[in-house]
């Protein structure tokens, strides 16, 4: 029963990476930008929302409101003023760039906020949960992460599939100079690309903020469980990130339960092998 | 009338006069420098050496790797583990903790040559935080807290304090010449020329019948070589260790690629002048703390973008000079 | 001599150091359809590309209904009313015949062309409408290019190469369309290397060669010695 619980928390957990794993992916099948930054911008949404909280006194989730529309701002301008830049044949640029954005971004918030780790409090839903029986019991918010988490992925393929912005996105990931020509501008793409790809990361930031501490440095492990959900669910596909993101979570619950010290080990080592044995991942869509 | 290839051109030959001459001068450092200069100028040898090091994997093998504190680690972990576990002498340990590296990055390699281009810059920052994980299991070396080499340890570098400090200092000056003569070497090899060519089209390298993921299996394991011995060398001198410090991500990737990368990427000068510039800010600007890393990471990303081939770059285009005998021109004449 | 709706001027253009164009000089007039000819490499589609914005040009080496062009980007060029068919189809790949329409008709601009037109024109497309663009043959594919390019509804329609690697009686199935699209009161600037195809449908001619405008005219008025005397430079 124990195990079972554990199992049940793991899921309910890789709807959080999931979250991470999505906009990344989305960006990567747009542009073929990888953000190393992706982490820390996950952390800047959090103290955005931790400042939103602070300011006007609501909940955590209905600052929601906004730190979405404010991190899809950041998104478009940091796209158009200074990725658009770097993309192009050459691997370096991005890499680099995206590499001194996360330095620039954790050292900021450190500046700002100091080392202390902080905590958003979403009030008395926190310790609601309700009980399957048998001992089994869920935490509503967690649940409620979870089911927002679906909700996004949802969201994000109906956008892809379903929308004359998702065809767009489609569109300029197949032929970027074909479809300059369907009057398509590729750098107003790309940073609308960047905005829900940010818009994703601060729904996600904020959840991260209200289940556990964060602090400035924590940025760099989102960005690798966000990483290894992509690589774990396959390229390009976006309910493939969800499957990846339950796998990792429901190996770190596991790795956790055995020893403290190996929650984390026990992700990475679920990833490597999934490398190991099926490195186009287990749903695996366009090849990167 | 014959055809020869030639390396050198004026500047390339008035350059390793001088650094012959500075290599002399820095070699007797110790009779004409205090304590303290003296322990920074072994951090700028291991800086030159990590940067180098890098510049070689990601300049010229097109691996953009932001793990390389992987081998770091390892290499220092492997010092302390035979220095304290098997009892081996401890500079005997430094070239053995790199071997030993070098063969763990074999299967490494292959895991990591799974992903493409961008992805494997975070596969190897994920094999990083695994090797870190492992040593902070390790309890034999006190597990996450760190541990100390012995004093016996210590004294069995030399027994006099002021001596072991000149022992490290030359083997820092000795290996930062080593790795930078062995990376002339290997540019001025059959290899260099390939290396050269991936560099600047790997594409076109590839249709041209060069062998690219092999060569770049072969630099990513040297790499792994020389990082781990120079990581060992730090964390000796060092004494202390914990996995924390000896697989900071700031302090053996951030730093290293900000060094290259205003230094000059893909130019074997680059990285030295990037550490020299590194230390120049550093001195000048680390009382700053955490807004000295924010402006370092801004000079990275202006430079990336407005003067991509960095500081060396910008100078070599100009003037037409290289310190390093490297380029290959055709020489037409009797000889 | 009716009014030219669009001037190209002098243009010029480079691919690094590699001068492609050398002043080039062409005129097409509304309703009007104009063919480029010549050899492989001698700069009939860096012509096209340069007029629909895939490269940069001068501002004022290519007029577009008296408006200077040439220095904006292919996104704006389409905005205002010119449409390219580009050499080898290039569809995109990951989306159906149908989004491909769709897409090149985002821009939303008023005219006859929409889905059901295109449908009309080229009626196996509405048949392969929700299939994925590589799983049709060769000529299907250059319907859908055609007409993904129809659907922003152009005032201007460059079209390079369609007849390249189709089977002859495919071309002349392509090329019988023509006449239908052209009477939707829209121009015409086609690059061809099947000079017969060419002479047939267009009113006029400029044989390109080594980047530079050997011979041009009334297509009527040009023989067949002189044609190829400028075609091969002999």
């Amino acid at each position: 029963m124990q195990w079972l619980n554990t199992i049940l928390q793991g899921i309910l957990l890789g709807g959080l990476y999931a979250m991470f794993a999505a906009g990344l992916s989305l960006i990567f099948g747009v542009m073929r930008l990888v953000n190393i930054a992706h982490g820390d911008l996950i952390v800047l949404a959090a103290y955005i929302a931790l400042v939103t909280v602070q300011a006007l006194g609501v909940n955590p989730l209905v600052a929601l409101i906004i730190v979405v529309p404010a991190m899809a701002g950041i998104g478009y301008a940091l796209q158009r003023g200074l990725l658009n830049r770097t993309l192009g044949d050459d691997l370096l640029p991005p890499l680099l760039v995206t590499f001194g954005l996360s330095v620039i971004i954790q050292n900021g918030l450190l500046e700002l906020f100091t080392a202390d780790s902080v905590k958003l409090n979403a009030g008395a839903i926190e310790i609601a949960s309700i009980q399957l029986g048998g001992g089994l019991a869920v935490g509503t918010l967690p649940l409620l992460q979870f089911g927002l988490a679906v909700a996004v992925i949802g969201g994000l393929q109906w956008l892809f599939y379903r929308t004359a912005l998702g065809r767009a996105f489609r569109a300029t990931s197949d032929d970027q100079s074909v479809a300059q020509l369907m009057g398509l501008n590729n750098a107003h793409i790309f940073g609308l690309a960047m905005a829900i790809s940010l818009a994703v990361v601060a729904v996600a930031g904020v959840l991260l903020a209200v289940r556990a501490n964060f602090d400035p440095s924590i940025g760099p492990a989102r960005l690798i469980f966000g990483f290894e959900a992509v690589i774990i669910g396959g390229l390009g596909s976006l309910w493939g990130t969800l499957v990846g993101g339950i796998i990792l979570g429901v190996a770190q619950a596991i790795g956790a339960q055995l020893d403290p010290g190996w929650n984390l080990l026990a992700g990475h080592l679920a990833f490597l092998l999934v490398l190991a044995l099926k490195p186009e991942g287990l749903f695996p869509k366009v090849q990167g | 009338m014959t055809v020869r290839v030639e390396h050198s051109n004026p500047s390339s030959r008035v350059g390793v006069v001088i650094v012959a001459v500075a290599f002399v001068l820095l070699a007797a450092a110790p009779w004409w420098a205090e304590r303290a200069s003296l322990r920074l100028l072994a951090e700028i040898y291991a800086y030159v050496a990590l940067a180098s090091l890098w510049n070689l994997l990601a300049g010229y093998a097109g691996l953009v790797s932001v793990g390389q504190q992987a081998y770091v680690g390892l290499g220092a972990y492997l010092l302390f583990a035979l220095a304290m576990l098997a009892g081996i002498h401890p500079l005997v340990a430094i070239p053995i903790a790199g071997f030993t590296a070098a063969v763990i990055s074999i299967p490494v390699a292959a895991l990591m040559f799974r992903l493409r281009g961008h992805y494997f810059a975070i596969g190897s920052w994920v094999m990083a935080e695994v090797f870190r994980l492992l040593a902070s299991q390790v309890s034999a070396l006190d597990g996450g807290s760190g541990t100390s080499l012995p004093a016996a340890v210590v004294l069995s570098i030399a027994s006099s304090r002021q001596m072991r400090e000149f022992v490290i200092y030359w083997i820092a000056l000795a290996q930062a010449v080593a790795i930078l003569g062995a990376i002339v070497w290997l540019l001025r090899s059959r290899y260099g020329l390939a290396l050269t060519a991936i560099r600047d089209n790997e594409l076109g390298a590839r249709s041209n019948g060069i062998d690219v993921a092999r060569i770049k299996y072969v630099v990513y394991v040297a790499v792994a070589f020389g990082t781990a011995m120079v990581g060992a060398l730090i964390f000796l001198q060092k004494i202390r260790i914990s996995p924390d410090t000896a697989f900071s991500v700031n302090d053996w990737t951030a730093f290293v690629i900000f060094i290259t990368v205003i230094g000059g990427i893909g130019r074997i000068e680059g990285p030295i002048v990037g550490t020299v510039v590194f230390f120049l800010l550093r001195q000048t600007l680390a009382d700053l703390g955490a807004i000295y890393l924010l402006i370092l990471g801004a000079v990275a990303i202006v430079v990336m973008l407005k003067a991509p081939k960095g500081i060396w770059g910008l100078i070599a285009d100009r003037f037409g000079w290289q310190v390093f005998p490297l380029e290959r021109r055709l020489v037409m004449g009797d000889r | 001599m009716p009014e030219p709706l669009l001037e190209v001027r002098g243009l010029d253009a480079h691919y690094g150091d590699f001068r492609a164009l050398f002043g080039v000089s062409l005129d097409a007039a509304h309703g009007q359809i104009v063919a480029v000819i010549g050899a492989n490499g001698a700069g009939k589609s860096t012509l096209l590309k340069s007029i629909a914005g895939m490269m940069r040009a001068r501002r004022d080496s290519v007029l577009f209904a008296g408006e200077p062009i040439g220095d904006l980007a292919a996104h704006a060029v389409v905005a205002r009313g010119i449409a390219l068919v580009p050499e080898g189809r290039r569809l995109f790949p990951s989306l159906t015949v149908e989004e491909n329409l769709l897409i090149g008709g985002r821009l939303g601009r008023p005219g006859p062309w929409d889905l059901k037109r295109v449908y009309e024109l080229f009626p196996i497309l509405a048949e392969r409408r929700n299939q994925p663009a590589p799983s049709l043959s060769g000529g299907q594919q250059q319907m859908v290019a055609i007409g993904r390019a129809l659907m922003s509804n152009p005032r201007l329609l460059l079209c390079d190469e369609i007849s390249l690697g189709l089977a002859p009686i495919i071309i002349r199935d392509i090329y019988a369309r023509i006449p239908a699209i052209v009477a939707e009161g829209l121009s015409l600037v086609i690059v061809e290397q099947d000079i017969v195809q060419a002479l047939k449908i267009a009113s006029h001619i400029y044989c390109l060669q080594e980047g530079r405008v050997a011979l041009s005219g009334e297509a009527g008025a040009l023989t067949r010695e002189k044609i190829s005397a400028a075609y091969f430079g002999v």
